[in-house]
């Protein structure tokens, strides 16, 4: 599934992050392919707020959805 | 984009070391820069960029604040200018904001990575307890290798231990990339830095010192990356589980919350800028002091060495004299108007707000080809459209700012045109009002959604980082402020200067009333309005609210007074921000975007005259 299906409250893993630039920047901001995040909040048809630890990132929603994501069932540490 | 050296820009003294302070945005690394250097700062604008360069010094040392940014590489105007700062540093001061060590420690290490000698300057300590953690600053000192000073900047508590520091700055400890040797040392010639930003693929890098970039960014990084999250598995502890005040954060993007915040932010935004500095302010300053005061002053002392009817006073001291009228629109108009701006747009940069307002309207703007981003040159632009042409900089790719451009010129009334615009339809009653929102809005929608559609190529998406809420310091807030209005006198101020002059010269050379015989044909036959509207249209391009004050003494039916309002909006911008047009795209892409200005402003009018 892609990120931008992602729903409020969900932990995920990203998986896929296609742009080598959109990557680059991800990376620096600790959304990294495998890192795993917290979806905090979605804007209706708009972007998808991540957090990880004390970090809040906006990402588009076109973006979003060309990232790969997979949804953590269990408990996990973000 | 080119390279310059800093030492053609920033003068360091043979025997003196360059000192950078580098860091991600909002860390408060201005704050540590005015401490060490005191108030003796210079700023200079970073070649070819909007991008501003504070140096000052420091004993016999040369200190440089770098713009804020997330890593060293040349994704946009910030970061080059960065990298070419660091690149050239003896010593890096790196301001990190201690509650956010998983989003800073990046650069951190990508600095530690280029082998430059690195104090890490632990900021924000104050907040780190509050928001439940422990951060173990002898381990991180420990795995980083480098002196960590735990500092709170805006109460220079540590600054001292700062300062002593610097002394112990050291190479650190380099994250182990795991590239064969052959990859790492091909140049021995290079210094480690470059030699780094190669490996990472940096294309300008690279083609400065005739290499071919490498393509170990993603290994590279994501080595980077594993250890920032080991190093903060070890030394950071949380002790209390993620509660903290994140409602406010979520109320400010979600749409219900979000957007009346926001109407509420215009709301006192308006007050301030529109009613208390655009009415009271302005009043005083343009009609009093620059009316009755300095303009009389000025024309006399020109009228002693020029008579009143030659060229060289009508340039200097006539109608839209340089010395006369330039100086008044800038100094009584533009410059309290422009200062209100920036001194919201710091508050709401300051505090961590701007970056929601920019996730809560994405949606809206990507419908233009825009991003959130755009939404500050266009909350600029209702204060001058110059300044928010400038501003089109940050924007990620040609098109958005070829887009944004655009808006701009068209659809956005800048505040030294409100003022008139909003008297004159509140004369006429509310309905006209409402109908010229109307008309405007509709036309900056369709034009919006039309250039998404035309323009090649693909715009960016938007990905930022949210930073904590924090009440912004009134100092900082008054410091950003003052530099960004230096910046916007130092930027568009010439460029009011030329446009007065070439209408002044226009005016002398017969040039402005054959433009607006022209226009005569256009303005009674299409918008029918009496002949003398095209003086007003002329005007305006001189200066935006000339255009509609001009109309004010037409006997105009409220229909009229519609029309007019409508086209002298969405037709072309005050010369100053054709000037900056012309000068930030390319004579091509800037005659084509006045040309529609020009063309969809009479058409707009025009229909809404026959539909009324």
């Amino acid at each position: 599934m892609t990120l931008a299906q992602a729903r409020p409250g969900q932990l995920l893993r990203i998986s896929q992050i296609p742009d080598p630039v959109v990557r680059a920047q991800a990376t620096r901001f600790g959304i990294n392919e495998g890192a795993d995040v917290e979806c905090f909040e979605v804007v209706p048809r708009g972007p998808i707020i991540l957090r990880k630890r004390r970090q809040e990132i906006a990402v588009g929603r076109r973006l979003a959805e060309k990232i790969g994501i997979e949804l953590h069932k269990g408990q996990v540490r973000i | 984009m080119s390279h310059c050296h800093v030492d053609k820009i920033v003068d360091v003294p043979t025997g003196s070391r360059q000192i950078v302070l580098a860091g991600n945005p909002n860390v408060g690394k201005s704050v540590v820069f005015h401490e060490l250097t005191g108030v003796y700062a210079d700023v200079s604008n970073y070649p070819g960029t909007t991008v501003e360069l504070f140096h000052g010094r420091f004993g016999d040392d040369v200190v440089i604040d770098t713009p804020g940014i997330y890593g060293v590489s040349s994704f946009n105007e910030e970061e080059v200018v960065a990298r070419d700062v660091i690149i050239d540093a003896d010593l890096i001061i790196n301001v990190v904001d201690a509650v956010h060590l998983d989003r800073d420690l990046f650069l951190t290490l990508q600095l530690i990575d280029m082998g430059k000698p690195v104090v890490v300057a632990l900021n924000m300590m104050d907040e780190v307890e509050r928001a439940g953690q422990k951060i173990n600053i002898s381990r991180l000192k420990e795995m980083l290798g480098v002196p960590v000073i735990p500092i709170v900047a805006v109460e220079k508590r540590g600054l001292a231990e700062l300062k002593n520091s610097l002394s112990q700055a050291a190479q650190g400890i380099p994250t182990e990339l795991g590239i064969p040797q052959a990859a790492a040392a091909s140049e021995t010639e290079l210094s480690r830095a470059a030699q780094l930003l190669i490996l990472e693929g940096d294309e300008d890098v690279a083609a400065r010192y005739r290499q071919q970039p490498a393509s170990y960014r993603d290994h590279i990084y994501g080595k980077r990356r594993e250890r920032v999250n080991a190093i903060i598995d070890d030394a950071v502890e949380d002790t209390q589980s993620r509660a903290g005040s994140q409602l406010l954060s979520r109320l400010m993007v979600k749409p219900l919350t979000g957007i009346p915040l926001l109407g509420l932010t215009l709301f006192l935004m308006y007050q301030v800028v529109g009613v208390f500095i655009a009415g009271n302010v302005v009043d005083l300053l343009e009609g009093t002091v620059m009316g009755e005061y300095y303009e009389p002053l000025m024309r006399s002392l020109i009228g002693r060495f020029a008579a009143e009817n030659s060229v060289i006073y009508e340039i200097l001291a006539g109608e839209f004299g340089i010395l006369t009228m330039t100086i008044t629109y800038l100094v009584g108009l533009l410059l309290p108007l422009v200062m209100g701006f920036y001194l919201f747009l710091s508050i709401l940069e300051d505090s961590g707000y701007m970056p929601r307002i920019a996730t809560l309207v994405d949606r809206v703007l990507t419908k233009f080809g825009l991003n959130g981003r755009a939404v500050i040159p266009m909350i600029l632009g209702l204060g001058c459209v110059t300044m928010a042409t400038i501003t089109t900089r940050i924007l990620g790719s040609r098109r958005e700012r070829i887009i944004a451009t655009m808006l701009l010129a068209l659809a956005i009334p800048c505040s030294a045109q409100l003022g008139v615009i909003t008297g004159m339809l509140g004369a006429v009653g509310g309905w006209y009002f409402a109908l010229y929102i109307l008309v405007i809005f509709v036309t900056l929608v369709v034009i919006g959604t039309v250039l998404n559609r035309l323009l090649p190529g693909q715009s960016t998406d938007l990905l930022i980082d949210l930073p904590t809420l924090r009440l912004p310091r009134p100092v900082n807030v008054l410091r950003k402020t003052v530099n960004k209005t230096k910046m916007f006198v130092f930027e568009a101020g010439p460029l009011f200067f030329l446009g007065a002059l070439i209408i002044s010269v226009m005016k002398v050379t017969g040039l402005l009333e054959a433009v607006q015989s022209f226009l005569y044909p256009l303005t009674v036959g299409w918008l029918e309005l009496p002949r003398q509207a095209s003086t007003a249209f002329i005007m305006g391009i001189v200066r935006r609210d000339f255009g509609a004050a001009g109309l004010y003494d037409m006997a105009l039916t409220p229909e009229q007074t519609l029309v007019s309002l409508i086209t002298i909006t969405l037709f072309v911008p005050c010369i100053a921000s054709m000037i900056v047009v012309f000068k930030e795209r390319n004579w091509k892409e800037g005659l084509a975007i006045l040309v529609s200005c020009f063309a969809i402003a009479f058409t707009v009018g025009g229909l809404v005259a026959k539909i009324l």
